[in-house]
């Protein structure tokens, strides 16, 4: 027990009273792991971790059932403000930068829940682990690239000191180059700072690289689960997020595609 | 050509404080897009607090000038405290009538408590403060509405750029999710936000009480040139209030000094149209801003 950071237990989430997103969602996620939630589009990926962090209130949903335990404790429903204080940190999908302050204005934000503690030593690990952002420092974000914003955003985060990092697709839109760079970077934040991260991904092949452990989510449920090996020589994992049929060979879209009309998990 | 240097100072004086005035309804409208038809009063009320401070409780001017400031800045976060924050989450409109209710609310409050009666303070400004070069005399007023007003600029310059607090409110204009998602306490911001607009116009309210005196519905009246002032700046720039502020004060003066005092409230409207009609989002506005 002492070793889980984080636990959902059967976690319902709607929105607006009425559109039930999540439906009865468990995992969990250890100390110093990279858990990667693999999915397609709307299964509930980026609402699992907005229930974690919070950001589902502002949005009109809410956690209706089950219980979000962080270190043994409940924190489900709580307001953003308290549960980035207890070390959880969210990065949003589709990398939110602050346009109009600098590079080093934004990672000052990130001292938010640290108000008035020094922060230099902070901006120089960020620098270090992202070293593009040191030349670019008094640039305004709204001029930076896309790679150079999810790295801003990431090192955004680190500023705030977290125990568990939310990581809502880095990998989205950006080259196949700078994927790879960002994904080493992730797993050099989590062995070198013991950070414990939540990866959600489209780019299943990426992620079960870098992560532990995967769950598979679909309707907003959790369908599969199992170490990221496991997952990876799954055949199903295979043929739908990797796009290899069961010789090996790439498989094209369409077929994939139809092969998943007739087979659900639901 | 005294004549004329005369009205440019005096324009760019009053102008000033305009914008500075402005300044705090802009950052009000950037971290939460709320609208304050109370900023006249707000205004008022710095005014009659300084009043109070030096004629009742014969406090040294100095003294009584930062506790106005502080009262008024205590009063932006009871303000936000008390009446806005139930409503965060609530339709903007809510909020925007609220604040039209605040403004009967201060105005009547302060003809309770003082009466529609023109007050003026004791004449304390030093001499020193006027400056006269050949025939061109500055009154020790606008002397120290342009020193006070740089001190302002400066410090609240200063305060956004650097301080810590001063980021988180920038990123809350910028982008409240993200904001939220770092763990800014976003009521935390509004509160100051809030605070440090009652603040800038309590001052500017004291200013223009010593200018023209203390009378709650000029004082109110004058607030209300905020809105030429920011649509023309664009609502949602802090350079652009304070620039909009000087035009529209360089307009009023250079109006009633060439023209006719009469149309002194007029001609800023007009040419206002005018540049409305050339640059929809004012001189300095963001386009993706939602006009109201």
């Amino acid at each position: 027990m002492d070793r889980m950071l984080l636990q959902l237990n059967n976690v319902s989430v709607v929105y607006s009273d009425v559109i039930q997103v999540l439906k009865g969602v468990s995992l969990s996620v250890e100390n110093n792991r990279i858990v990667s939630l693999l999915g397609s589009n709307g299964a509930g990926k980026t609402t699992t971790l907005k229930a974690v962090s919070g950001l589902l209130k502002p949005e009109n949903g809410k956690v209706t059932d089950g219980t979000i335990l962080y270190r043994g404790k409940e924190i489900q429903n709580q307001s953003p403000e308290t549960i980035t204080r207890h070390g959880i940190i969210q990065v949003l999908e589709g990398r939110q930068p602050f346009k109009y302050l600098t590079i080093e204005e934004n990672l000052r934000v990130g001292t938010a829940t640290r108000w008035g503690k020094p922060y230099r030593q902070d901006l120089e690990k960020v620098y270090h682990y992202f070293p593009a952002l040191w030349e670019r420092r008094r640039g305004l974000a709204g001029y930076c690239s896309g790679g150079e914003l999810q790295m801003l955003v990431m090192g955004r985060a680190l500023m705030a000191h977290p125990e568990l990092l939310l990581l809502d697709e880095p990998s989205l839109g950006l080259a196949p180059l700078v994927v790879k760079e960002i994904f080493r970077i992730i797993r050099q934040i989590n062995e070198e700072e013991g950070t414990t991260i939540v990866l959600v991904e489209q780019n299943a092949r990426m992620a079960l690289q870098i992560a532990h452990y995967g769950y598979v989510m679909e309707n907003g449920k959790i369908v599969m689960e199992g170490l990221a090996g496991d997952l990876c020589a799954n055949p199903d994992i295979r043929e739908f997020y990797l796009g290899l049929s069961a010789a090996g060979n790439v498989k094209s879209y369409t077929e994939v595609k139809s092969y998943r009309r007739r087979k659900r998990w639901l | 050509m005294d004549f004329f240097v005369q009205i440019l100072v005096g324009g760019l004086s009053i102008g000033f404080l305009y914008g500075l005035s402005a300044m705090g309804f802009v950052m009000i409208f950037k971290s939460s897009s709320v609208l304050n038809f109370a900023h006249g009063e707000l205004l008022a009320i710095g005014a009659y607090f300084f009043l109070a401070f030096v004629t009742w409780a014969k406090l040294p001017i100095l003294l009584s000038f930062l506790l106005a400031l502080a009262a008024c800045f205590l009063l932006g976060i009871i303000i936000e405290r008390i009446l806005l924050r139930p409503l965060i989450g609530e339709p903007l409109i809510f909020v925007i009538m609220l604040t039209v209710g605040l403004a009967a609310m201060f105005k009547g409050l302060i003809l309770l408590l003082w009466g529609g009666n023109l007050f003026t303070y004791p004449d304390f400004l030093p001499k020193a403060l006027g400056v006269q070069w050949g025939i061109v005399r500055i009154p020790p007023v606008y002397g120290a509405t342009l020193i006070i007003g740089t001190v302002f600029l400066v410090l609240f310059g200063l305060f956004f750029k650097f301080s810590s607090q001063g980021i988180y409110m920038r990123s809350v204009a910028d982008n409240q999710r993200a904001a939220l998602s770092l763990g800014v306490h976003v009521k935390r911001v509004f509160a100051l936000s809030w605070a440090i607009a009652a603040l800038v116009a309590g001052m500017s309210g004291i200013v223009l009480g010593i200018i023209n005196g203390v009378n709650v519905h000029d004082l109110s009246a004058i607030g209300l040139k905020v809105f030429p002032v920011v649509i023309l700046g664009g609502l949602d720039s802090i350079g652009g209030a304070i620039i909009g502020g000087i035009i529209i004060g360089l307009l009023e003066n250079f109006t009633s000094g060439y023209l006719s005092p009469s149309l002194r409230d007029v001609v800023p409207y007009v040419v206002l149209v005018l540049i409305l009609l050339l640059k929809p989002y004012g001189l300095f506005g963001l386009k993706e801003i939602e006009r109201v």
